[in-house]
């Protein structure tokens, strides 16, 4: 039977990316469809009724919803190609662990780098950079948070180094300056085409988050 | 070999709870160690922790595993008998959909109703029943959320169905109601009536005043802020 993959999705979202890494990882052909967010789909509506966001996943009809539930899927069904999470339960563990530290973190620590002036802003800073420092030690001396390969906390991680530009521009600050290992590891990881496909550019990004600051009213 | 468990917990937290009831779902022998989160929380918890600080902790033969959806999941993997996970990967994602839901909307917005202050009470409180109903169309005519036993958005609703309740008849509030809530109602009392559910939750007379001092101290600090 022929697989029907669809992805409901929006370029500048690092949840999305999430997914499209891991779609292409596994090789799978799917369509890409781009929801305009101010007005959003009524496939979009009806497939995620309960939080109305992107990405959804919709394979052969059915919808999966937020990107991590997805990556797994993903995961599970196309088991036989390019292994995203380990088989060992520990091992398994310690990776969830470091996503959800991922997904805890970053986008709420990252979004008030961009939104906040002044001492809030200062001090999102330095909890970003903390944050960061402690995904560089996990990582330590391996290629990949996977180990040899792309593994799920890379695919749940890299799709903010898109962001980095943005954010360092609006916060005034080097990245790299303070985790050079971490910017070595996400260049490593843009060497891939599937990391590399489904990332946007960084100065994209940057224009983007001007545009949001804007319409938000923030300085 | 012998397997060493062990889980650093709390008596009174919903999250501890929950890894207890996934080794008791398992039939697994474990040794519970009541950590101090409120005052002093030991040298081995801060080690196995270092990341969160925080309880629960699997403890599985020596290495630790936190964050109590990561060690529900781990003990699934682990013990394969009495599977609480469906097979069928689209069934698990949608477990694990309900799962978020539950952790990162229903539990929080339900406790912020409990000790928001009286200006914000109502609009939580309403956007909590939003989210009741939402949950409750997870069931789907179903006894429960696993289907004829206890899965693990079960284990995981048990901060609703459960210690929001105790939490709720504190608050003289009644949002989880019968007659609201007929059929997540019903969910909630057959789930605490299940035997090797009633054996390891908190009892109710220590759970009530425990809360309410919780909930006046968030209340003070929110007071505060």
């Amino acid at each position: 039977m022929a697989e029907e993959v669809v992805l409901l999705d929006f370029w500048p979202s690092p949840f999305g990316m999430r997914s499209r890494i891991a779609l292409a990882e596994k090789g799978i052909k799917y369509e890409h469809k781009e929801e305009d967010l101010r007005n959003k789909s009524a496939l979009l509506l009806q497939m995620n009724p309960v939080h109305k966001k992107i990405p959804v996943l919709i394979h052969n009809g059915k919808p999966v919803c937020e990107s991590l539930i997805q990556v797994q899927y993903i995961d599970e069904v196309w088991h036989d190609k390019a292994p995203l999470l380990p088989s060992d339960p520990y091992q398994k563990a310690t990776a969830r662990f470091w996503a959800d530290y991922v997904d805890k973190k970053i986008y709420e620590v990252g979004g008030r780098v961009w939104k906040t002036k002044g001492e809030k802003q200062a001090t999102a800073k330095k909890e970003l950079i903390e944050t960061l420092k402690l995904l560089e030690k996990e990582l330590g001396d391996k290629p990949y948070f996977g180990g040899e390969s792309l593994g799920y906390v890379d695919v749940a991680f890299i799709p903010f180094y898109s962001w980095f530009y943005a954010l360092e521009k609006c916060g005034n600050f080097s990245i790299e300056a303070e985790c050079p290992k971490l910017i070595a590891w996400a260049k490593r990881c843009m060497q891939k085409e599937s990391v590399a496909k489904s990332l946007p550019d960084q100065q994209k990004v940057y224009d983007f988050i001007l545009e949001m600051k804007k319409h938000f009213g923030i300085e | 070999m012998g397997e060493e468990v062990k889980v650093f917990g709390y008596w009174a937290s919903p999250y501890s709870y929950r890894a207890e009831l996934a080794l008791k779902l398992k039939g697994v022998s474990y040794e519970y160690i009541n950590e101090d989160i409120f005052g002093n929380k030991s040298d081995l918890l801060l080690k196995y922790n270092p990341v969160h600080k925080k309880v629960p902790v699997l403890l599985h033969n020596g290495k630790p595993i936190v964050e109590s959806l990561v060690i529900l999941e781990y003990v699934e993997e682990t013990w394969k008998h009495n599977p609480y996970l469906p097979q069928d990967p689209y069934d698990k994602a949608t477990a694990r959909f309900w799962i978020k839901f539950i952790d990162e909307k229903c539990f929080p917005t339900l406790w912020l109703a409990a000790w928001s202050a009286e200006n914000e009470r109502e609009k939580v409180t309403n956007e909590a029943c939003e989210y009741l109903k939402t949950l409750e169309s997870a069931l789907n005519g179903k006894k429960f959320f696993g289907g004829e036993t206890i899965g693990m958005v079960d284990i995981v609703a048990s901060s609703v169905g459960y210690f929001i309740r105790v939490t709720q008849e504190i608050m003289g509030q009644n949002l989880l109601s019968a007659d609201k809530f007929p059929q997540l109602f019903q969910w909630s009392e057959d789930f605490a009536n299940c035997s090797i559910v009633k054996e390891s939750l908190p009892p109710r007379d220590k759970l009530l005043p425990f809360v309410k001092g919780l909930i006046a101290k968030y209340q003070q600090d929110n007071a505060k802020a």
